[in-house]
């Protein structure tokens, strides 16, 4: 049931509440109670409204005709003669996202507290953050999309660089070139969509760009294949940094564990999401016909689909082992992401490929394999969000109280910290894809959705599944089995009140997303269904 | 909820243990903390904690925790058995009536994948075993974590491991199997490194998780691709027993379907998922070559071993391969020794399994690691008897080998705790010796004072206080209370674990007519003949044979185990002060009363599995027909359903041969010449090289540490994480940005050479613009973000007016 606040569009309120909320704690006294209590009140009061929108999503449209799988839909004038508009609105898929960063960005505010240097500024930007991350997630025009898709590199950047670690400028801006320079070429290839469109509404576009065939095969004397195929390319660096496709991951781990905790968490949590969901909104549908596309390189054949799928299985593989290398905490967690997004790679190539057989010929032969995969990888998103959240939420609290991140330097503070023992193994286990968690259900959604389509590919990753409990359990081992570490003899190691309410809510979702996962499935589901099944029928 | 419904009554019994999980550990397990080096508050397990204040559970927790696991437990066992004696009630269950419920639980694009529970013919039987096991092993850790510092942590989590062994049992689907069998993995992980402080320990469970893990994720790859045929099948995902298992279309499909991976070794789709699931329980059930987790997983508090070795984790796996018989026959006829690729790979593995596992059970001097290879071993026989096709016997083992495994785990937990005192008794005994001598020396005196209430520091802790010259052996290689070598005598001081023990031992030997063993091995062996003779299937000649040569060493190595640790006279000390601290003791009992009710199954659970036409017996105890054999063969569908063969006196008289020349020969070596004090192992000699290699658990753990450990260590650390990702990925990206500094650095000289050379006021203007820009740059973060949002402004700003303008224009 659609609903309003105030006469506003509350999707307009999700993404200038943010905002509004960061200028209002921006300008405020330096207070660092009144900043820290009001900017989680703020986010609690957004928290709230992404639950609503969430909740009163409608999704009856397969059996109503009369109802649309986008809803909330608002639309002003904007750059009209561009083509674009101000319009948004939500389908299954972006209102999970919505959600996950809804009740994400609280819980960061409330780490964050632990931030005494310029308190109330950290505090803004986080909340900035929030707003590029909300607007990513209900755009449905193309130009607002690549706004928010940049403006939420920007606080983001300030909190490494100013708030980090020991490394933190080289991490911040090496993840700033990185991400900025990756995204050129998606701008480009935005504005060749658009001009050649005449519209960025990315429901249309979806319909009109792969169609597009120029004058006769060829556009502005370039055979169209290759224009597709470059503009293809331009989105498939841009997101693919964003997730991160191996091998353009090396900017996560410094990026993440220089970060302060709640950058972290949100960087993790979310913002690895932005690059996902862009597959998932504006690749596979804009680009059908190049996905199943047979490339030809050095005497090897392959689909470009098949080369994604190839490197979400190295993502996966290496991303373990990566992680089972290391000896720093935030980077061992760190690198757990690469290993975790890769099953969200791996499910949107299979998505991709179904997509596109369908889209050129027709085919339903993997249609129900690509709808699960891509059910997978959505959901994935969303558990990969609640529990890298959680890791790091615990890595950091470690590192704040014992100030190393060095898991040599630990050892045997069970004894010492009980409760967070507790919660760590609980955090690592839904990490690991313990079933029961949530973290399982994705994964299982995706192999079983891959396995048909990439067969040899989804064996392979298993290898990195595997090493997935091996990282998992070296982190386990070196922070609280074993003999205790008499150095922290005097420390207090115990998790802080404040961080225990910070992570009760994401281990709550995280077990009833593992024993019901039906409470947001079909939301996901339903938009996914209808979504592959539009091309065809 | 209706509790008169049996169909949805199956969904309440893991539930009070998982209840009672949650509520431990969240309510009732509540600490103090207490001085570490306080041993009379801080017994067990732990390292020099040096003067640290740990926690150690309240008194009032630990009765609370006990409550509450108990009762969970005790609900689970009410409602099981509820659901088993109604179903044995029912004429022909399984094969029209079942018990069964679902619900929506996984939607996929147009249809949702349900989850539910189930009981039919093998869930009921189970469901007869474990919560009966499990409550006994529940009785038992009473006394026997009396003083456990974590002793809370300890039942929340054997309820969680109970609740997820009793998930897997009322599942309904192979989905819900791999989640209780996955939590178990977990369970035994945190148990088996239970007492964490310990190098060993925190191993031990790094490596049964691990090395299970191989092969879980390869049966998660078998589920996946189960859960895709169906759905090519049927048009909708369904992994349910009933529907994949229980009808023959589906199967003919399956068997009938090239494989989509490794079909071109000319295997069907349900060879390729049949080995997947049994590489899944060839890591959980602990067979070659994924055995190596299940003997150091003894490192684990002695309750734990009894509920992995019996009651749930390896039991699960043999449980699994059992439920999905049906599908790994498919396109096979085992009883006409047709093997399919699937059976074939579990004859073979399993019977390979029960004669290496054996002879290495051969020459343990640990005793529990005498059982742990006899488990392997025994699961050997099952594996084996499944892959023969004889399904009810692979089964019945299954039910007779977890009473008596339980009954000889708890049994050798009681004679370790019984060394633990003697050793107690000693030390303290020369504590005071000691104390007479020098009484300066006061912190002995305190330690002794600890063993006074019944608590257990550990040996090496000890070791460190006492005077090296004057207890030589103390202070050199610590006592290690497990070692059989050390005993001797025992059935003087601890009589009732005394023939507790024997009755479990006779019945994993298969001690003719009287025990459980026997009845259940026989039935193995009758099955494997029986094929031979029908068709001369040599695979089934081989097996039988193999499984009779393990048979005998399993009789042998018993009785060495029960001579060296119960007969003759005591060859330590320690030994000889072993006990349970009285009869009268809560402690004493709470172990004993386990120990005569397992007892009772391990002798008797054999007779409702006697074949009705065996000489004298058959016609008592089985008139009507073999009671277990007719009740579980309706777990399959009609067509499938295994033969009863009929009575030969070849297998009999191999049972009888093995068993009794085994024991016969264990008798020689161990009862009649009691080793003394001070002796070698009588079979060193003898065995010479064999000795060794069969010590040295054939070097496997050695072998894996260099091919895979190690190996793998290295490349995560120094290929992946520095070479690629550091090396070359980074490598590259700090090339390319060098390359853009060194361009931007050559465009600023050129400029500054362009601009000097034009004129000088512009220069200076620069610097004044370079003095302003750098005090902006040095300013604080508000100072950067009212800039942006002011360049924001702006923008927008003459964006909004130049598309108003030009829209005015157009």
């Amino acid at each position: 049931m659609e609903f309003d606040i105030l006469g506003l569009n509350p999707l307009t309120v999700l993404v200038f509440g943010p905002g509004l909320s960061a200028l209002i704690i921006a300008a405020l006294p330096n207070n660092k109670v009144l900043s820290r209590w009001l900017s989680l009140a703020l986010s609690l009061v957004i928290a709230a409204v992404a639950v609503a929108v969430f909740a009163n999503y409608n999704n009856t449209f397969m059996d109503d005709p009369n109802v649309s799988a986008f809803q909330f839909q608002t639309q002003a004038e904007w750059f009209t003669l561009l083509g674009s508009s101000w319009h948004l609105g939500i389908d299954g898929i972006s209102a999970t996202m919505v959600l996950l960063t809804g009740i994400l960005v609280p819980l960061a505010i409330l780490i964050s507290w632990e931030v005494d240097d310029r308190p109330s500024i950290h505090l803004a930007l986080i909340l900035f953050f929030e707003m590029g991350l909300m607007g990513v997630f209900v755009a449905m025009d193309l130009m607002v999309f690549f706004l928010f898709y940049e403006l939420s590199l920007v606080p983001i950047y300030f909190l490494i660089d100013q708030w980090g670690g020991k490394n933190r400028k080289y991490a911040a801006t090496k993840f700033m070139i990185y991400s900025v320079g990756g995204t050129l070429g998606m701008l480009l290839a935005t504005q060749l969509i658009g001009w050649t469109a005449g519209t960025f509404d990315i429901q249309q576009l979806s319909q009109i760009w792969p169609r597009f065939m120029g004058e006769n095969g060829s556009f502005l004397g370039i055979d169209i294949n290759t224009v597709k195929g470059l503009s293809f390319a331009g989105f498939l660096i841009a997101f693919g940094i964003k997730v991160p496709i191996w091998p353009f991951h090396t900017w996560l781990p410094d990026a993440h564990g220089e970060a302060p905790t709640a950058g972290s968490m949100l960087l993790a949590g979310v913002m690895l999401k932005l690059g996902a969901y862009g597959f998932i909104r504006l690749v596979v549908p804009f680009f059908p016909d190049v996905w199943i596309g047979e490339i030809n390189l050095l005497g090897l054949q392959f689909t470009a689909a098949g080369l994604f799928a190839f490197l979400a299985m190295l993502g996966i593989v290496l991303g373990a082992f990566a992680a089972f290398g290391q000896n720093d905490i935030k980077r061992l967690v760190a690198y757990s992401s690469v290993n975790h997004m890769g099953f969200v790679a791996i499910g949107i190539a299979a998505m991709a490929v179904a997509y596109g057989q369908a889209w050129a010929n027709g085919s339903e032969e993997h249609m129900q394999s690509g709808i699960i995969a891509a059910n997978g990888a959505v959901l994935q998103m969303f558990n990969h969000g609640l529990s890298s959240a959680a890791m790091f939420l615990l890595a950091g609290g470690i590192y704040h109280k014992t100030h190393t991140r060095d898991l040599r330097e630990y050892g045997g503070l069970w004894v010492k910290a009980p409760i967070y023992g507790g919660i760590f193994i609980f955090t690592s286990m839904a990490s690991l894809g313990l079933p029961g968690l949530n973290g399982f259900v994705s994964e299982f959604l995706v192999v079983r959705g891959t396995f048909p389509i990439f067969t040899w590919l989804t064996a392979i990753s298993m290898i990195g599944l595997l090493f997935t409990g091996a990282y998992i359990l070296k982190g386990i081992r070196a922070t609280l089995h074993g003999p205790f570490n008499m150095k922290w003899r005097d420390t207090a190691l115990e998790i802080e009140p404040r961080e225990v309410v910070a992570v009760v809510p994401l281990m709550i979702l995280i077990v009833i997303t593992g024993i019901f996962p039906n409470w947001i499935l079909p939301i996901i589901n339903d938009s996914v269904t209808i979504m592959m099944h539009s091309i065809t029928g | 909820m209706d509790l008169n419904n049996l169909n949805t009554l199956p969904w309440l019994i893991p539930v009070g243990p998982l209840l009672a999980f949650v509520i431990i550990t969240l309510v009732t397990n509540k600490s103090r903390m207490v001085r570490a080096d306080d041993s009379h508050e801080y017994g067990g397990h732990h390292p020099d904690y040096d003067g640290m204040n740990v926690p150690v559970v309240a008194p009032w927790s630990r009765v609370a925790s006990i409550v509450v696991g108990l009762s969970g437990v005790i609900s689970a066992w009410l409602i099981s058995w509820r659901v088993f004696f109604e179903a044995i009630s029912i004429n022909q269950f399984g094969k029209d009536v079942i018990f069964a419920d679902s619900i929506d639980w996984l939607s996929n694009g147009l249809d949702t994948f349900r989850m539910g529970v189930m009981v039919d013919p093998l869930t009921a039987v189970m469901l007869f075993m474990v919560p009966l096991a499990v409550l006994c092993i529940f009785i038992y850790s009473i006394g026997y974590m009396a003083h456990d510092p974590r002793q809370a942590r300890f039942f929340s989590l054997i309820s969680l491991f109970a609740g997820a062994m009793l998930t897997l049992v009322v599942a309904d689907n192979i989905l819900l199997v791999f989640v209780g069998w996955e939590v178990m993995g977990v369970c035994s992980y945190l148990l088996i490194g239970f007492w964490f402080e310990k190098k060993s320990a925190y191993n031990a469970a790094i490596k049964a998780f691990t090395v299970t893990r191989v092969a879980d994720v390869v049966m998660l790859l078998g589920i996946a691709y189960l859960f895709f045929l169906s759905y090519e099948f049927y048009g909708f995902a369904t992994l349910n027993f009933r529907d994949i298992l229980y009808n023959e279309a589906f199967l003919e499909y399956a068997a009938g379907t090239n494989a989509i991976i490794f079909g071109g070794l000319g295997l069907s789709a349900s060879a390729v998922i049949g080995i997947f699931l049994i590489i899944g329980t060839i890591g959980k059930s602990a067979q070659f070559p994924l055995h190596v987790w299940l003997p150091d997983a003894m490192e684990g508090p002695t309750p734990v071993s009894a509920m992995i070795h019996a009651a749930a984790m390896v039991s699960a796996g043999v449980y699994a391969v059992i439920r999905m018989y049906p599908l790994f026959d498919a396109g096979g006829h085992v009883h006409a020794g047709d093997f399919t690729a699937p059976l074939l790979l579990m004859a073979v593995i399993g019977s390979f399994t029960a004669l290496f596992a054996a002879t290495m059970g051969v020459v343990q001097r640990d005793v529990k690691g005498v059982l742990a290879y006899s488990t392997i071993s025994q699961l050997g026989f099952m594996i084996a008897a499944l892959g023969m096709g004889a399904f009810v016997a692979a089964f019945f083992h299954l039910i007779t080998h977890a009473f008596f495994k339980a009954l000889l785990f708890m049994s050798a937990g009681s004679v370790i705790h019984a060394m633990e005192h003697g050793e107690h008794h000693v030390h303290e005994h020369h504590a005071h010796d000691h104390h007479h001598d020098h009484h300066d020396e006061a912190h002995v005196e305190s330690v002794g004072v600890g063993d006074e209430a019944g608590t257990h520091p550990p040996a090496d802790a000890h070791a460190a206080t006492e005077d090296p010259a004057e207890h030589p052996r103390e202070a050199g290689t610590h006592f290690d209370p497990q070692d059989m070598m050390n005993m001797g005598g025992l059935r003087h001081k601890i009589p009732v674990t005394y023939y507790a023990f024997l009755a479990g031992g006779l019945s994993l030997a298969g001690f003719p007519l009287l025990t459980a063993g026997f009845w259940s091995k026989d039935e193995i062996l009758a099955d494997g003949w029986y094929v031979f003779r029908e068709t001369g299937s040599g695979m089934h000649l081989i097996v039988f044979l193999v499984l009779a040569l393990a048979a005998f060493l399993t009789a042998f190595y018993t009785m060495r185990q029960i001579g060296l640790t119960f007969w003759g006279e005591a060859r330590t000390e320690e030994a000889e002060h072993a006990g349970l601290g009285g009869p009268e003791s809560i402690i004493s009992r709470t172990m004993q009363l386990p120990l005569i009710i397992l007892a009772f199954f391990a002798i008797f659970a054999g007779f409702v599995g006697v074949p009705p036409d065996f000489p004298i017996l058959g016609s008592i105890f089985a008139p009507n027909g073999n009671p277990f054999f007719d009740f579980t063969k309706y777990a399959l569908m009609e067509s499938i359903q295994p033969e009863k063969p009929t009575f030969s006196w070849i297998p009999v008289l191999t049972s009888f041969g093995v068993a009794l020349g085994g024991l016969y020969l264990g008798w020689l070596i161990y009862w009649r010449n009691p080793l003394k004090a001070g002796d070698e192992d009588p079979i060193k000699q003898p065995l010479g090289v064999l000795y060794d290699l069969w010590m040295n658990r054939y070097y496997m753990d050695d072998l894996y540490g260099m091919v895979f450990v190690r190996p793998s260590q290295w490349f995560s650390a120094v290929v992946v994480s520095t070479f690629i990702d550091k090396g070359i990925i980074d490598g590259f990206l700090h090339l390319v940005a060098r390359a853009f500094i060194w361009t931007g650095d050559l465009i600023k000289v050129l400029n500054l050479w362009l601009i000097d050379g034009v004129s000088d006021g512009i220069p200076e203007a620069i610097g004044h613009f370079g003095v302003w820009f750098r005090r902006i740059q040095t300013g604080r973060i508000q100072q950067y973000l009212l800039l942006a949002a002011a360049a924001a402004i702006i923008i927008g700003l003459i964006f909004v007016v130049s598309t108003t303008l030009l829209q005015a224009a157009g």
